[in-house]
C-alpha cells in the first residue's frame, strides 16, 4: 500500500514540476514593437479593494483609455504605441503583491509598472521595483520616511507627503483661528489604530503642543468601529471646540452621521480618509460645509475640472478630492517623461527626478523624489472640497470657521 | 452616563444579535455552517441601497422586498447546494466540512458578483439618522429600529419554536436529526424552512445596517464572523441565546470604549467571547452534552 | 517493509534536493513561485499534524504565522537571524501551550470559532501594543535575506514537517492520534492521556506555523497588524488541507500545490472574475471530489490497477 502511494504521489510531483518549468521557462519576445506593456498589481478582493477601487484603479483605467484614444505613448521620434496592460490582483495579501510584480518584472517583462494601493503595499513592492529598475511613483502611501527611502531606492517617488506635513498644516490653522479668538486652544481628537491613523496622530501631538494647543481628549479605536458614540459623547463633553478624527472611509461617514444625531456641533471638525469622497458630498449635501480633511483641490484650475469631468464620464463616478487628482498626474508625468527619454527605464527615472511636467494639478517637479506641493488642508465649500493650506499656494482658498452647524433633516 | 452608556451599548448589541439570529437557525436547524451568510446580509445592503437611492424606496419598505427575496435565496441555496451535501454525509463532522467548503466557494461566488455589479467602493448613504431620546440618553433612530426588529424577531422566534407544532418539529430537528423522521418529521423540509428563514433574517439585517453602516462588496466576512461569534457564545441553535450574547457584546463594547479605552473594544469582545467559551464550553445556552 | 523505508527516505531525499536545485534554473518569478507554495505547502501540512488526526479544525493558523512576522520585525535589527527563528519558534511554543491548555475543553465548532477569536484577540492586542507603547504601528523590516535564502528555509522546514508528520505517524502517538480522532472516550479508557497528546500535537504545529511567518516576513519589507494578521491566511490553509485530504501525509500537499496553481493562474488571468469562478471551482470541487484529492485519486488509481485488496484498504482509511 505504501508503495504504490509513494508513486503516484511522485509522478504527480514531477508532473507539477514539469509544468512549472515549462511555465517559467517561456520568454517573452518582442523585438518589433507593437506595443507598450504596462504592468500592475492591484486590490480588487479583499479589504483593500474599497480604497483602490476609488483612488487608483479608475485613474489607471482612465488614463489608459485617454492614452490609447489618442493613439498611444508618444516616443522620442514621435511615433506612437499603443499602452498593453498586463493586470493582476493582489487580493489584498503582501505575498500576493510581492509575488504580482515579481511576475510582472521578470516573466511578463512589462516595459513600466504602476504602483499598487496602500502605505504597505508600495513599501513591500520597493525593493523589487529598485531592484529590476523600474521607476515607482508611489501615490496613496503617506510616509514621513520618504527622505530615508529615497536614499534606500533613488528610483522610488512618493507623492502624498507625510503625516507631519498635514499634522502641521492643521495645527497652523487651528493656532491662527484660536488667535483671532473664533474658537477655543482645546482639540478632542482621535484616531484609527492602523497605519495611517498613527502616523498622523503622532505626528499630531508634538505639532499642536508646539502651537499652544492642549489635546483634551487623545484616543485611539480598532479598525472595524462601528459605534463612535462613546467618543462622541466624550469629546462633547470635553468642552473643546475642535474635533479632529483621523480615520477611515466608514469610521468618517458612521462619524458624521452619529455627530448629526448627537448634536455634536464643533467648530472645527476635521476627518480623514473618506472626507473627500464624492459620496460625502452627495450624502452630507449642505451638512458637509465647513468640514476639513487633508486634500483639496484649486477650484478654478481648468485642467483638474476638466480632468474631474472626464474622470466621471469614463469610469462612472467622480474621483475623490485627494489622492485621484495626484494618481492621474502621476501617470501623466510617466507618460511625458516617456515621450522625452523613451522606454530606457534608467533615463525615464532621471528624467522623472529632475524634469518639469505639466499635469492636471499644473506644474509639477519633484523635489528630493518628493512631490510637494500638495494641498495639505482642504474645507467643503459650496459643494466642492477646496484646498485651505499651505496658504501661500497659488489658488488656495480662504478657511471658513466656525462651521455652520448642523441642519436637521 | 452609566444610563447612556448601557442604552448605547444595548442598542449596538441589537445590531449584533439582528444579524446573529438568521446564523443560529441555519447552523442551529439545517446543520450548515454557512460561511457565505454575511455575503447575503451586504447583498441585501445593496439591494436596500439600489431601492433607495435609484427609486426612493424607503429602506423600511425595502425591508418588505429584502426579507422575502432573502427566504427565496435560502429556499433555493438550499435545495440545490445543501441538500445533496446533506444527503450524503454519513455523519455531523463531515457534513461540517462539506458545507464550510461549499459556503465558502459560495462566498466568493455572491461576493464577485456583488463586485462587478456595483464595483468595490464604499457604499453608504443615510436613512433615519435622526436623534430619538430615550431616558435622556440621545440615540440614532437607525439603530433604535436596529435594536427593535432584533427583539420583535427574537420573541417572534422564540413564541414560533417554543408554542407551534411546527417550531417544535424543527426543534426537534435540531437536537436528533436521526431520530426527527420516527415521529413523522420530514426532516428535509424543516431543515429547508430553517435554512430560508436564516437567509429572510440575513437579509432583514442587511437592509437595516446599511441604513448607518459604510460597506462594501467585500466586507461580508466580516459580518460573518461577528455573527459566528454572538451564535456560539449564545449556543449554537438557540435565539434567545443569540439576542442576550449580541447585547452582552454591544454593551462590553460601549463600556469598554467609555470607561477604558475605545483601542480595547474589540480585544474585550474577543476576550469576553473566548471567557465565556471556557466558562461554558457549548455557550451560555448550549445544551451540555455536545 | 525496511526496504520500502529504504526507498522512500532515498526518494524523498531525491526530490528535496531536485526541489533545492530549483533556484539554480527557475527565474526569480519561479523562485516567487515556489516560495509561496512552499509556505501553503508547510501551513497546510503542519495544520494537518494536529487538526488532521484530532479533528480539530482550527483556525488560529493566522494568529502564529503573524506572530512569527512580527518577532522577526520587532527584534531583526538587535538578533542575529538565527537566533531571531528561534525567539519566534519560542514565542509560538509558548502561545501555543497556553492556548493548548486552554482549549482541551472544547470540541467541534466551538473550538474553531474559539481559534478564530483567538487569531483576532493577538491581532487586536498587537495593535493596541504598538499604539500605545510604541507609538508606531508600520515596522520596517530591512533583512538582507535573499528570496533564494528563504526558499531554502522553507524547503527546509518543509522537510522537516514531512519527516515530523512520518514519524508520528509511525509512532505510538500516531496511533494513540487515530484513536481519539476517532472516538475519545475509547482513547481516554485505553488509557490514553489525551491531554498531553493533543498538546504536544498542537505546539510542534505551531512552532511550524510561527517559523513560516518569520521565514516569510523579510519579503513585505514593511509589517502591520492588518499585513501580518490576515485572516485569508488561516482560511486557505484549512481549505488546502482539507481539500486534499487532512489526516493523510501527502493529503495537505496535493490540496495546497493545486490549489495554489489554481489562485495563481485565475488572478493573472481572469483578475475581474476571479472571486465568481474561484467559486464555482470550489463548489463543483466539493461535489466532484467529496472525499479530498488523495481519495479521489487513489480510488481512480485502483480502480486502474484493478487491486482490489488495496483498494479497500486504501479507500476506507
Amino acid at each position: 500500500m505504501k508503495t504504490f502511494r509513494r508513486r503516484q504521489v511522485l509522478r504527480t510531483t514531477a508532473l507539477a514540476a514539469i509544468m512549472l518549468a515549462a511555465g517559467i521557462a517561456n520568454p517573452a519576445s518582442a523585438q518589433d514593437r507593437k506595443s507598450v506593456k504596462i504592468g500592475y498589481a492591484i486590490s480588487k478582493t479583499g479589504p483593500n479593494a474599497g480604497g483602490a477601487g476609488i483612488t487608483t484603479l479608475p485613474n489607471y483605467q482612465l488614463w489608459i483609455k485617454d492614452v490609447n484614444d489618442a493613439g498611444g505613448l508618444e516616443l522620442p521620434d514621435g511615433s506612437k504605441l499603443p499602452i498593453e496592460v498586463v493586470e493582476y490582483d493582489d487580493r489584498s495579501s503582501s505575498e500576493e503583491v510581492v509575488r504580482a510584480v515579481e511576475r510582472l518584472a521578470t516573466q511578463d517583462e512589462v516595459d513600466f509598472m504602476l504602483v499598487p494601493w496602500g502605505t504597505g503595499f508600495n513599501l513591500a513592492v520597493a525593493p523589487l521595483f529598485d531592484r529590476y529598475g523600474y521607476p515607482q511613483l508611489a501615490v496613496s502611501a503617506v510616509t514621513d520616511k520618504a527622505p530615508q527611502f529615497v536614499q534606500r531606492w533613488k528610483k522610488s517617488f512618493w507623492m502624498l507627503g507625510g503625516g507631519h506635513d498635514y499634522a502641521k498644516a492643521l495645527a497652523a490653522i487651528l493656532a491662527e483661528a484660536g488667535k483671532t479668538g473664533a474658537i477655543n486652544n482645546r482639540v478632542a481628537m482621535v484616531s484609527v489604530a492602523d497605519g495611517f491613523g498613527i502616523d498622523l496622530v503622532t505626528a499630531a501631538r508634538p505639532a499642536f503642543e508646539e502651537t499652544g494647543i492642549e489635546v483634551v481628549y487623545d484616543k485611539t479605536y480598532p479598525v472595524g468601529t462601528s459605534d463612535f458614540s462613546p467618543m462622541i459623547n466624550e469629546a462633547k463633553a470635553s468642552g473643546a471646540d475642535t474635533f479632529v478624527a483621523f480615520s477611515y472611509p466608514p469610521d468618517t461617514f458612521a462619524l458624521t452621521q452619529q455627530a448629526q444625531v448627537a448634536s455634536f456641533n464643533p467648530k472645527v471638525l476635521y476627518l480623514g480618509v473618506g472626507t473627500g469622497f464624492p459620496a460625502y458630498g452627495k450624502n452630507n449635501g449642505e451638512n458637509a460645509t465647513g468640514i476639513m480633511s487633508l486634500g483639496g483641490i484649486d477650484p478654478n484650475n481648468q485642467a483638474n475640472t476638466d480632468y474631474r469631468k472626464r474622470h466621471e464620464a469614463v469610469t462612472g463616478t467622480a474621483p475623490d478630492y485627494w489622492g485621484s487628482v495626484i494618481t492621474y498626474a502621476s501617470l501623466q508625468m510617466l507618460q511625458e517623461a516617456i515621450k522625452r527619454k523613451g522606454l530606457d527605464r534608467e533615463a525615464v527615472s532621471a528624467e522623472l527626478a529632475s524634469g518639469t511636467f505639466q499635469t492636471v494639478v499644473g506644474e509639477t517637479r519633484f523635489e528630493d523624489n518628493q512631490l510637494r506641493t500638495l494641498w495639505w488642508t482642504g474645507q467643503w465649500q459650496n459643494g466642492t472640497f477646496v484646498g485651505v493650506a499651505p496658504g501661500d499656494r497659488a489658488g488656495v482658498s480662504k478657511v471658513v470657521l466656525p462651521r455652520p452647524e448642523w441642519k436637521q433633516n | 452616563m452609566l444610563v447612556t452608556a448601557l442604552l448605547s451599548g444595548l442598542v449596538l448589541g441589537g445590531t449584533y444579535a439582528l444579524v446573529a439570529m438568521g446564523l443560529t437557525l441555519q447552523y442551529g436547524i439545517a446543520r450548515i455552517m454557512n460561511l457565505a451568510y454575511g455575503e447575503v446580509v451586504i447583498a441585501a445592503a445593496f439591494l436596500a441601497y439600489t431601492l433607495f437611492t435609484a427609486w426612493g424606496i424607503s429602506p423600511v419598505a425595502g425591508l418588505l422586498i429584502a426579507a422575502p427575496a432573502g427566504f427565496a435565496l435560502g429556499y433555493v441555496i438550499y435545495g440545490v447546494m445543501m441538500r445533496p451535501l446533506v444527503a450524503r454525509a454519513w455523519d455531523k463532522a463531515s457534513l461540517e466540512i462539506d458545507s464550510i467548503l461549499a459556503t465558502f466557494g459560495l462566498l466568493f461566488v455572491i461576493q464577485g458578483v456583488l463586485l462587478v455589479v456595483f464595483g468595490a467602493n464604499f457604499t453608504s448613504y443615510s436613512y433615519l439618522n435622526v436623534a430619538v431620546n430615550v431616558l435622556g440618553t440621545t440615540l440614532a433612530a437607525n439603530r433604535l429600529l436596529a435594536f427593535v426588529l432584533a427583539a420583535v424577531f427574537a420573541g417572534g422566534l422564540y413564541l414560533l419554536l417554543t408554542r407551534t407544532l411546527w417550531g417544535t418539529a424543527l426543534r426537534a430537528v435540531s437536537v436528533a436529526p436521526g431520530s426527527a423522521p420516527l415521529v413523522g418529521i420530514d426532516v428535509d423540509r424543516a431543515a429547508r424552512m430553517a435554512f430560508a428563514l436564516g437567509g429572510a433574517l440575513a437579509a432583514a439585517g442587511g437592509v437595516v445596517i446599511s441604513m448607518y453602516q459604510t460597506f462594501t462588496a467585500t466586507s461580508g466576512v466580516v459580518f460573518t464572523m461577528k455573527a459566528l461569534i454572538v451564535v456560539i457564545m449564545g449556543g449554537v441553535g438557540n435565539i434567545l441565546g443569540a439576542l442576550s450574547a449580541g447585547l452582552i457584546l454591544g454593551v462590553v463594547e460601549t463600556f469598554v470604549a467609555t470607561y477604558l479605552d475605545p483601542g480595547l473594544t474589540l480585544a474585550a469582545t474577543y476576550a469576553i467571547f473566548l471567557v465565556v467559551l471556557l466558562w461554558r464550553p457549548s455557550g451560555l445556552f448550549g445544551r451540555i452534552a455536545r | 517493509m525496511n526496504r520500502d523505508i529504504v526507498f522512500a527516505t532515498a526518494g524523498f531525499v531525491a526530490v528535496v534536493a531536485a526541489l533545492a536545485s530549483v533556484p539554480v534554473f527557475a527565474g526569480p518569478y519561479g523562485v516567487t513561485l515556489m516560495i509561496g507554495l512552499l509556505g501553503y505547502v508547510t501551513l497546510a501540512s503542519a495544520w494537518s499534524l494536529f487538526s488532521g488526526p484530532t479533528r480539530y479544525v482550527s483556525l488560529a493558523t493566522v494568529a502564529f504565522f503573524g506572530l512569527g512576522a512580527y518577532t522577526v520585525a520587532v527584534f531583526g535589527e538587535s538578533l542575529s537571524y538565527p537566533l531571531l527563528l528561534v525567539v519566534a519558534g519560542l514565542i509560538g511554543l509558548g502561545l501555543a501551550v497556553v492556548v493548548g491548555l486552554a482549549t482541551l475543553r472544547l470540541a467541534g465548532v466551538y473550538f474553531v470559532i474559539f481559534t478564530f477569536g483567538l487569531a483576532e484577540l493577538v491581532r487586536q492586542l498587537v495593535t493596541w501594543y504598538e499604539v500605545n507603547m510604541t507609538g508606531t504601528l508600520g515596522r520596517y523590516i530591512f533583512l538582507p535575506v535573499t528570496p533564494e535564502g528563504i526558499y531554502w528555509q522553507l524547503l527546509a522546514l518543509a522537510a522537516l514537517t514531512f519527516v515530523i508528520a512520518w514519524a508520528i505517524g509511525r509512532s505510538r502517538i500516531g496511533l494513540a492520534l487515530k484513536v481519539i480522532g476517532d472516538d475519545e472516550v475509547v482513547a481516554s479508557h485505553c488509557g490514553i492521556d489525551i491531554a498531553r497528546v493533543k498538546l504536544a500535537l498542537f505546539a510542534v504545529s505551531s512552532v511550524i506555523i510561527t517559523l513560516v511567518g518569520a521565514i516569510q516576513a523579510p519579503r513585505w519589507t514593511y509589517v502591520e497588524p492588518s499585513i501580518a494578521f490576515n485572516p485569508t491566511i488561516s482560511f486557505l490553509t484549512l481549505i488546502m488541507a482539507l481539500l486534499g485530504g487532512a489526516n493523510r501525509l501527502y493529503g495537505p500537499m496535493l490540496g495546497a500545490v493545486p490549489l495554489f496553481l489554481l489562485f495563481e493562474w485565475l488572478s493573472a488571468n481572469f483578475p475581474n472574475h476571479y472571486s465568481i469562478i474561484l467559486g464555482l471551482l470550489f463548489i463543483a470541487i466539493v461535489f466532484v471530489l467529496p472525499r479530498g484529492v488523495l481519495a479521489f485519486v487513489e480510488e481512480h488509481w485502483t480502480r486502474l490497477r484493478g487491486n482490489d485488496t488495496r483498494a479497500g484498504k486504501g479507500a476506507a482509511e
